[in-house]
């Protein structure tokens, strides 16, 4: 296999504090938080639940606004002080945690969507491309079929399909394969692999699922519970491209060691607080 | 459907005809109805083959199709704008809850000051009540949109036009749908009772009018017929909402529904 090599999609976050303010309440969901993402990495974000990963994701979508420090790509600000929220764009596709393939549309509308009305392509030639990539999906006898009428496996992988038309810099994905059953879910990390060995796009990855973050990441981001900061970095450095076999091997399940006390210990904390999950 | 009917047929003819309840004394049972409504030379006056009968259906129909259609085109637009813009629905929404909650039949007086002649008062009325509904609903519609459509039209690089034509109005759809349905349903209640209170045909008219001049067994025709076109009419637009949606009409079935 050849793999592409990344030259865009570096993300830098810097001092990012995120406060919300419902009622009156002050609630800090991000505290001082800094990352710095390479081009074509895999990072996964792992923290207990309501810990702020979320909030970190929609600002660098450009969902919410950040209440101080800087986010980059690129080296080109997208948020800071002057401008406390990002302006959406397709160089940061999202995909999210319930799915957002648009029911009222095929998949094959939904995936040719993006370039169509960013004027990128006409009607026509983005029909065309998108039949060709859901084609390499797998997906070519579903192109006409609607987001409700195929399985959850299929429309979450439509929806991947639907971002990387747009050839973003950054793929961002929330817990996307949080409602699947684990076999379901050993499919599509098999096939998010092989979509990032062939496009290296840099991923930003935000899961509960410690050994589904150590086979897919490069980097494992451990968050503390709320106010989210980092807690601990494991480097994966089991080598790509990957496959099944890696699940058993030593070097995995020492990561996988190493990552659990972490997470365990952020995970009661968050537990006995009683912390609820943030929009 | 046809044994719904038959059952229905039935309990009336048991009440009526077989069991002689009281509160049925002065109702004309099925078979009579039934015989004058199929009668070439009906007793009263009016049946199926009279061309009375017929006006007095098409009058209140095609009443019913300006009155919806007006509402639906007015309708549909506005409660999109008030769910899509916030500013527009800080202007208007006070408006509509205030004059929703007025009962159809306090605007009467009113429609007959403004407006000339039978015909305009009339349509007025079935339009108004007609409009609340579908704008409410549309308006909830858009409400009820989930929020992360919003925002994945937003990452694919929508502009705001792309935004209303191709989430806010879809995604709006299923809600819009039901409204319609209901507001067909109260555009013929307001046009029944305008049409008993003024009107020169039509089938409220023919139910007052019949009633005014004990021809009982008319007016039961009449209130049967009305039944009839009543559900007509919501197929009609039930059958128009699955033409559209597909995508919801085939997710449903998979459901088993």
């Amino acid at each position: 296999m050849q793999a592409a090599t990344a030259t865009k999609g570096a993300i830098s976050i810097r001092n990012v504090t995120k406060i919300y303010d419902p009622e009156g309440v002050n609630v800090m969901a991000v505290d001082d938080c800094s990352l710095e993402i390479a081009p074509g990495e895999v990072c996964m974000i792992v923290g207990p639940s309501g810990c702020g990963k979320t909030t970190l994701l929609n600002a660098i979508a450009g969902f919410h606004s950040i209440t101080s420090g800087e986010i980059y790509l690129d080296g080109e600000m997208l948020c800071g002080p002057d401008k406390p929220i990002a302006d959406q764009g397709a160089d940061r596709m999202v995909v999210f945690q319930n799915g957002a393939l648009f029911p009222w549309k095929t998949l094959l509308e939904n995936v040719a969507y993006g370039p169509i009305v960013q004027g990128i392509m006409g009607k026509k030639e983005a029909r065309d491309k998108a039949q060709d990539i859901l084609a390499e999906a797998g997906l070519a006898d579903f192109s006409m079929k609607f987001p409700g009428e195929v399985s959850s496996g299929m429309s979450r992988r439509a929806e991947i399909v639907r971002a990387l038309i747009n050839d973003p810099k950054v793929l961002l994905l929330d817990e996307p394969y949080r409602a699947m059953d684990a076999l379901t879910k050993s499919i599509m990390h098999e096939s998010l692999l092989e979509v990032y060995d062939r496009t290296k796009v840099t991923i930003f990855f935000i899961t509960h699922d410690l050994e589904e973050a150590i086979f897919l990441g490069d980097r494992v981001v451990v968050m503390t519970t709320r106010p989210a900061k980092t807690k601990k970095i494991v480097n994966v450095a089991i080598k790509r491209p990957r496959d099944y076999t890696v699940l058993s091997s030593e070097e995995f399940r020492l990561l996988v060691a190493e990552a659990k006390g972490a997470v365990h210990e952020e995970a009661i904390k968050a537990f006995e607080a009683g912390e609820r999950e943030l929009a | 459907m046809f044994f719904g009917i038959a059952l229905w047929l039935v309990t009336y003819y048991l009440f009526n005809e077989g069991w002689k309840l009281p509160l049925f004394n002065k109702i004309p049972g099925p078979v009579e109805v039934i015989t004058e409504w199929i009668s070439r030379d009906p007793i009263f006056g009016m049946s199926l083959f009279t061309e009375a009968y017929h006006t007095n259906i098409y009058v209140s129909c095609q009443r019913i199709l300006i009155a919806f259609s007006i509402a639906t085109s007015v309708g549909v637009p506005l409660g999109l704008f008030m769910g899509w813009s916030k500013t527009f629905r800080d202007y208007t929404f006070p408006i509509l809850e205030t004059l929703r909650p007025i009962p159809i039949l306090a605007w009467v007086p009113l429609a007959i000051i403004m407006f000339s002649g039978f015909e305009t008062p009339i349509i007025f009325l079935a339009t108004l009540a007609s409009l609340f509904v579908t704008t409410l609903n549309t308006l909830l519609g858009v409400d009820s949109i989930d929020e992360s459509y919003f925002r994945a039209a937003g990452c694919l690089g929508s502009k705001p036009r792309h935004v209303f034509w191709h989430v806010v109005l879809p995604g709006a759809m299923p809600f819009i749908f039901t409204g319609l349905q209901i507001s067909v349903g109260v555009a013929w209640f307001s046009l029944v009772a305008a049409e008993m209170i003024s009107g020169d045909f039509g089938l409220g008219y023919m139910i007052m009018d019949s009633y005014m001049q004990n021809k009982y067994v008319t007016m039961v025709m009449a209130m049967i017929t009305l039944g009839f076109v009543g559900w007509l009419t919501s197929a009609m637009v039930r059958f128009a909402g699955d033409r559209m949606m597909q995508w919801r009409v085939r997710a449903l079935a998979l459901e088993g529904r």
